[in-house]
């Protein structure tokens, strides 16, 4: 069991607590504008081109997409809970909980490479080889060029999130948080939430224009 | 068997209901209304996901500056940046 | 291993100061001290400074001419890219900040240490790769597209040795990033009891200010850079015309981040004159509320005005209407900060010491860098002016006559603080001095030639513009010569300057009242404030 090291800045393990959270608020805040930068530059492209872009979307997997906001909804649920349970001193239940949601995200991830797979095998991925049968290929290529970086960017982000939940979770599976000391198990919370707020909106711009063409 | 907090029940099923609904939506043939529906309808998820999950409910006011900080910039980047794109082509001089 | 570089340090009876606190290698690499990482930061960037100063003495070198004799174009290109790229991002930028802000923010709290320690050092790690990335691309590869990297020049026709030098930004930015966050979260959190908001010192807000800066604009730069390089791997991209995409909004995504890195650059400057101008006048600092109110408000208004650089881009007309009106405001919340430093010096006992002249000499430069940004922000002026040296002029009357000055003028008058030493202050005054001739020597020219219509990014030009370019050239010579006398005077302090006691200046912030150089610890007991900043005695009538 790790014993919480109070760091000399500090006065005592609440102040210790509330500026981590803080710091955490405060990255969120840069990743905010890190992937709307992204959204942004989808955002015009498709002002321009709506014809192409609803057309290139309808090529993408509404089964699998929905199926993993779903997934990920609900980790972020498992994950609440358990950000809950370890600030009523149930630290190893948060620990379970936190393993579940780290499942789930690994589940998310495995389905999204069964979609990339059949992406690649439906030559979408931008470059010599790409071909897409609409009406204005080469917005297409652009879409799928946005699609790849903005799922491979939120991929990596869950990507370190899972292995976030799993170190913490351990340590909370050996009883390590408490009612006076359960600040990494927020932290890791805050930030795993976030990843499931960037993906609410990228499955809406992703995977749901042109579907009723 | 621990049994989950009611009020995050609730919120689970808001999301996945709100879920349902976009999809359902894209599918209605909403037309140019399409996007702002679905845009719409992810903010309050996103709200949902903010206010319960991320606990700012119970966040003191410095918390709900820090969150509110990145999208309120977000937001300048997205109306300049619209603006020109918007006057550049609905009002562009003959 | 035991390596003493610092030569005797002084004793003062109350143990170890931070720089005896562990003498080798590792002590310096693996700290988490924010003082050392403070020095490790000082270091760096002063090797990048003249790297990124030698490519500019070549480049007003090769235009003493107007055949441009001693080099091609294409190296040319690759010289203004050097220079820009490395004086923005590896010099600029975290000049004030990662140094005198990673060594001051925590005195000034009355803290032991930032909020984050390790990530502290972490993004000191992150810079310094970034810098040997960046460095290796722009040295290796022929990159010629200017430190704007403008589409398509950036896509089509640049040389792979570009997607090295964005990646090198990249990662800079996120040592940029995390450096904010922790000074923000530090402001909030780690202030000494007593010490609220309006007793901080102005240096804190405006290094809040910038953070907010640093934390908010620096990702849109990042996930620029990343579709630029993702662009370059697969050939396809949204800001590459050919392609089907937008080159303009390359750039609105770009000044996003740019423009307000140009407060980045002159913020914290600002901060350090707003602390050596009242102890210099011994004078409380007049209009603290507005002066530090004025940092958040340049800091948040310069995020609405980017468009400016772009009235000649393409974008829309009435776009460009409102990006011009509204880099109009920028001005008020500048020019408080202006009169308020008048205000405080007038009536005051001044001396001018070293940091003084240097601060004296940003008021002056920096008005003059402001007010001419004020005719670039007129629609119909920039127009006519847009890419010639009156830009140039303009931008460096703010980052060299404004920032260097102020990194200057902070670097004398916290470097007894910092080494524990005195500096020899007729050398010191000399230099300042001969900087001040250097750089108006320099760039007024400048102006004059832009006016005339002399644009940038040119090796040649003609032979009628000759006389203010040898001008310029002259300028610089001086200029290179005044920036290395730094070098030998703070050296031979360093080995053999007078021991420096805890409060030289007889200033009255909180880093004062520890010893020179601070403990690791930074006070002996946590101090309680009870009064305002700048408390200096009221002048007798």
């Amino acid at each position: 069991m790790s014993v919480p090291v109070l760091e000399k800045q500090f006065v005592d393990l609440a102040h210790q607590s509330e500026t981590a959270e803080l710091g955490i608020w405060g990255f969120i805040a840069t990743e905010v504008l890190f992937l709307g930068g992204l959204f942004a530059a989808y955002s015009v492209y498709r002002y321009l081109h709506p014809a192409g872009v609803a057309a290139a979307a309808a090529h993408t997997k509404i089964v699998i997409g929905s199926v993993n906001t779903a997934i990920l909804l609900t980790s972020s649920f498992i994950m609440s809970w358990a950000s809950l349970a370890a600030s009523g001193g149930e630290s190893r239940l948060a620990g379970r909980l936190m393993w579940i949601a780290a499942a789930l995200g690994l589940t998310f991830i495995g389905l999204k490479g069964i979609e990339y797979a059949q992406e690649i095998g439906e030559n979408l991925w931008p470059g010599a080889g790409f071909s897409l049968d609409t009406a204005e290929p080469k917005v297409g290529e652009v879409f799928y060029f946005l699609y790849w970086v903005m799922t491979g960017i939120h991929a990596a982000h869950l990507l370190v999130g899972v292995a976030a939940l799993a170190i913490i979770g351990r340590r909370a599976n050996s009883g390590a948080y408490s009612r006076a000391y359960h600040s990494p198990v927020r932290v890791v919370s805050l930030y795993w939430h976030f990843v499931d707020v960037v993906w609410i909106f990228l499955f809406v711009l992703i995977y749901l224009p042109g579907r009723s063409l | 068997m621990p049994r989950p907090p009611r009020h995050i029940v609730f919120a689970w099923l808001g999301l996945l209901a709100l879920l349902a609904g976009n999809i359902g939506l894209a599918f209605a043939g909403l037309g140019s209304a399409a996007p702002l529906v679905h845009i719409a309808a992810s903010v309050a998820m996103a709200a949902i996901v903010l206010v319960v999950f991320m606990e700012l409910e119970r966040g003191v006011s410095l918390l709900w500056v820090f969150a509110g900080a990145g999208f309120f910039w977000l937001a300048v980047l997205f109306v300049l940046t619209g603006i020109d794109y918007w006057t550049r082509y609905s009002f562009a001089p003959s | 291993m035991t390596v003493t570089t610092i030569g005797e340090l002084p004793r003062q009876g109350e143990g170890d100061s931070y720089l005896t606190d562990g003498t080798t290698l590792g002590s310096w690499l693996l700290t988490h001290d924010h003082k050392r990482i403070a020095i490790l930061y000082c270091l760096s960037i002063t090797v990048f400074f003249f790297i990124g100063g030698a490519g500019a003495a070549l480049i007003r070198l090769n235009l003493m001419t107007p055949q441009g004799t001693l080099f091609d174009a294409e190296t040319y290109n690759r010289l203004f890219t050097l220079h820009g790229v490395v004086m923005v991002w590896l010099f600029l930028v975290p000049s004030i900040p990662t140094t005198f802000g990673n060594f001051l923010i925590p005195l000034m709290l009355g803290a032991k240490d930032l909020a984050f320690p390790r990530l502290n050092l972490l993004s000191w790690y992150l810079f310094a790769t970034s810098g040997l990335i960046v460095l290796g691309g722009l040295i290796g590869g022929s990159v010629d597209t200017g430190w704007t990297f403008y589409e398509p020049l950036s896509s089509g026709y640049a040389s792979g040795a570009l997607v090295v030098v964005l990646f090198g930004i990249f990662v800079n930015g996120f040592s940029s990033i995390l450096t904010g966050l922790n000074f923000v979260v530090s402001i909030h959190r780690l202030r000494a009891p007593g010490l609220t908001w309006y007793r901080l010192p102005i240096f804190c807000w405006s290094t809040y200010a910038t953070s907010v800066i640093l934390m908010l604009a620096t990702p849109v730069l990042a996930v620029t850079l990343l579709l630029v390089i993702a662009e370059h791997l697969w050939g396809v991209g949204v800001f590459d015309p050919t392609h089907g995409g937008d080159p303009v909004l390359f750039q609105h995504m770009f000044w996003f981040y740019s423009h307000p890195a140009v407060y980045i650059m002159i913020l914290p400057g600002m901060g350090v004159i707003s602390e050596i101008i009242p102890a210099f006048a011994r004078k409380t600092i007049f209009g603290y509320h507005f002066i530090a109110w004025s940092s958040i408000a340049i800091a948040v208004v310069g995020f609405f005005v980017w468009g400016h650089h772009m009235f000649v881009a393409g974008e829309s007309i009435y776009s460009a209407l409102v990006f011009s009106f509204l880099s109009f405001i920028v001005a008020v919340p500048s020019a408080i900060k202006v009169f308020n430093w008048l205000a405080t010096l007038h009536k005051g006992s001044i001396s001018f010491e070293a940091p003084m002249l240097y601060a004296l000499g940003f008021i002056l430069l920096f008005t003059i860098g402001g007010l001419t940004g004020l005719l670039l922000a007129t629609l119909a002026f920039d127009v006519d002016v847009h890419d010639t040296y009156f830009v140039i002029a303009h931008f460096h009357y703010i980052m060299v006559g404004g920032m260097v000055s102020a990194y200057f003028a902070a670097l004398h008058f916290w470097w007894p603080k910092v080494t524990g030493r005195l500096y020899p202050e007729s050398w010191a005054r000399f230099a300042a001095i001969l900087i001040f001739f250097g750089f108006n020597l320099t760039f007024f020219p400048q102006f004059i030639l832009g006016y005339l219509g002399m644009p940038r990014r040119y090796h040649a030009y003609p032979p009628e513009f000759q006389v203010w370019n040898v001008l310029s050239s002259a300028g610089a010579s001086i200029l290179a010569a005044a920036y290395l006398l730094p070098l030998f005077y703070l050296t031979w302090s360093l080995l053999r300057g007078e021991r420096a006691p805890g409060n030289p200046w007889g200033a009255t912030g909180l880093e004062w009242q520890t010893a020179s150089p601070p403990p690791t610890d930074n006070f002996a007991r946590t101090p309680v404030i009870t009064r305002p900043p700048y408390d200096y005695p009221e002048p007798a009538a």
